[in-house]
C-alpha cells in the first residue's frame, strides 16, 4: 500500500514537473496514434459509407468480417505486420521495422475495422431514413454517400475517437514491431509495461495516468460535442 | 412528359400482392388524388409512379419524356429534413437538379419566402416543428419547378393549422401549372383538394371518377362503404 502510495505521489512529481522523459514518451505516443487514426479514418469512413449504401454480392459475408476484425488481437497484427515488414519480408525493403513508421502502419491495420465497421453501421441506420429522400431528389450512390457522410460526422467523430483510444491503449503490437527502443519507438504502453517488470513504478503509473486522463478528456470532448450539436441541429 | 401511362402494373413482396393489375392513364391538369382505406396501396402505386420501386409486371410510361425520369418530385408522409440549413435542405435539392450555383440561393430564399419560411430559413431543419418541416419539404420539391408533384399523405401527422397551411401551398402549386398527384385517408381534404378521384382498395383501381360525381353517388359498393364508414 506504501508502496503505490509512495510511486503515485512520485508519479505526480514527474507529471507537475514536465519530465523530459516522460514528455518524449507521451509525445511519441500521440503522434503514432494519431497518425494511425488519420490514416484509419481517411480509408474506413469512405468504406463503411461504400459499404452501408452499395449492393453488391459478398457484402454481407465482408459485414460479417468487418465486424469480426474488430476484435484483432494487437499481438497478432504486430506479428503480420512483423513477417511482412522484416528483411526476408515482401516489404523488408522499405526498412521501416523497428521505427515509428512501423507502429503507425501496425495500428492503421488494427483500429481500420473499427472505424469501418462502426461508422458502416450508423451510416446504414441513417440510410434507411434518408434513402427514399436521396432517391427521389436524384441522389446516385456516391452523392448519397457523401450526404451520408456529412449528416453523422457527431456520431463519426466518437467513433474515431474510439480508433484512437484503442490505438492508444494496445501494446502488443507496438511492442513487436516497435521494439521498445528507448528513445525512437517507446511509447506509453510499452513503457508501461517495461517499467513495471523493472520495479520502476512511478514512471509506469505516471505514464499509467496520463494515458487514463487522456483518453477520458478525448471522449468528454467528443460526448460534450456531439450532446451540443445534437441540440443545434436535431 | 404527362400523361403518365400505367398498363396492367403489378407489384408484389413475397408473393404478396400489394398493386394488381392496374391500367389508367393520368393526364395534365387536374388535381388526381388517390383515395383509399390504409392497405390499400395508395403509397406503394405513388413510389412506383416516382420511380422509387420496380414494378413486379406492367409498365409506366412518361409519354413525352426524353427517356429519363423528367421533372417529377416527391413530398412524403414523413419529411426526412438534412442536418444543415432549412435553406440549404432546398439548395441540396436545386443541387442534384442540375440547377447553377448562382440561381441555387435565389431560388432557394424565394420558395422559402413564399411557403413562409423566410424568416427561419438560415435555422437547422431538424429542429423545426412539424409543420414547418412538412412546409420546407414542400418548398424543396417545389423549388425544382416540377412538371409534376407526388405528395403521399402530406398532412397526416399534422395539427389542424399546419394542415391547412400544406394545403394553401398545394393550391398555390397547383395554380403554377404543376400537376398534382396526391394520396389520401381523409375524405375531407379528398373533397377539399381533389378534381378527380382514383379509388384503391386492395391494391386494385375500383373506381376512377370526377370528384363531385364520385362523392355525389359512388359507382362500387367498396367506395360506397368506405364512405359510410367515416366518423363525423
Amino acid at each position: 500500500m506504501n508502496e503505490i502510495g509512495l510511486a503515485a505521489a512520485e508519479a505526480g512529481r514527474l507529471i507537475a514537473g514536465l519530465d523530459a522523459k516522460l514528455t518524449e514518451i507521451v509525445l511519441l505516443s500521440l503522434r503514432v496514434s494519431l497518425t494511425a487514426v488519420i490514416f484509419a479514418s481517411v480509408l474506413g469512413l469512405p468504406l463503411g459509407a461504400a459499404i452501408a449504401v452499395g449492393r453488391f454480392p459478398g457484402r454481407r459475408a465482408l459485414i460479417v468480417l468487418l465486424n469480426a476484425l474488430m476484435g484483432l488481437p494487437p499481438v497478432v497484427v504486430g506479428l503480420v505486420v512483423y513477417l511482412l515488414l522484416s528483411r526476408a519480408g515482401p516489404l523488408g525493403r522499405f526498412g521501416i521495422l523497428f521505427t515509428p513508421a512501423a507502429m503507425v502502419v501496425a495500428q492503421t491495420i488494427l483500429i481500420l475495422p473499427i472505424v469501418a465497421a462502426l461508422s458502416r453501421q450508423v451510416i446504414e441506420d441513417t440510410w434507411q431514413e434518408y434513402q427514399e429522400q436521396l432517391r427521389s431528389l436524384g441522389a446516385g450512390p456516391i452523392t448519397s454517400a457523401l450526404t451520408l457522410l456529412w449528416d453523422t460526422r457527431y456520431s463519426l467523430v466518437t467513433i474515431v475517437l474510439a480508433g484512437f483510444g484503442r490505438a492508444a491503449a494496445e501494446v502488443g503490437a507496438v511492442i513487436i514491431v516497435g521494439g521498445n527502443i528507448d528513445g525512437v519507438t517507446r511509447v506509453m504502453t510499452t513503457a508501461i509495461a517495461l517499467e513495471t517488470s523493472k520495479g520502476d513504478l512511478p514512471l509506469a503509473l505516471g505514464l499509467g495516468i496520463i494515458l487514463l486522463s487522456l483518453i477520458l478528456a478525448l471522449n468528454a470532448a467528443a460526448y460534450w460535442v456531439k450532446e451540443a450539436a445534437q441540440r443545434r441541429y436535431g | 412528359m404527362l400523361p403518365l401511362v400505367l398498363d396492367s402494373l403489378s407489384f408484389a413482396v413475397n408473393g404478396r400482392t400489394i398493386i394488381d393489375r392496374i391500367s389508367v392513364e393520368i393526364g395534365a391538369g387536374p388535381r388526381t388524388i388517390i383515395l383509399g382505406p390504409n392497405g390499400a396501396g395508395k403509397s406503394v402505386l405513388m413510389r412506383l409512379c416516382h420511380g422509387l420501386l420496380r414494378p413486379t409486371s406492367g409498365s409506366i410510361a412518361w409519354c413525352g419524356s426524353n427517356g429519363g425520369r423528367g421533372r417529377q418530385a416527391m413530398v412524403f408522409q414523413r419529411p426526412v429534413m438534412l442536418r444543415r440549413s432549412a435553406l440549404a435542405n432546398v439548395i441540396y435539392g436545386l443541387k442534384l437538379a442540375g440547377f447553377g450555383h448562382s440561381e441555387r440561393e435565389l431560388r432557394a430564399r424565394d420558395v422559402l419566402e413564399v411557403v413562409g419560411l423566410g424568416d427561419i430559413a438560415d435555422r437547422p431543419a431538424r429542429v423545426l416543428s412539424g409543420g414547418e418541416q412538412q412546409r420546407l419539404a414542400m418548398a424543396r420539391a417545389w423549388a425544382l419547378n416540377p412538371e409534376v408533384l407526388f405528395l403521399d399523405e402530406p398532412t397526416a401527422n399534422l395539427d389542424p393549422g399546419a394542415v391547412r397551411d400544406i394545403e394553401s401551398i398545394i393550391a398555390q402549386i397547383h395554380a403554377s401549372s404543376t400537376k398534382i398527384v396526391m394520396t389520401t385517408h381523409n375524405l375531407g381534404q379528398a373533397r377539399r383538394l381533389g378534381d378527380e378521384i382514383l379509388f384503391l382498395s386492395q391494391g386494385r383501381l375500383i373506381e376512377r371518377a370526377p370528384a363531385d360525381r364520385f362523392f355525389r353517388k359512388p359507382v362500387s359498393a367498396e367506395a360506397e362503404a368506405f364512405m359510410r364508414g367515416e366518423l363525423p
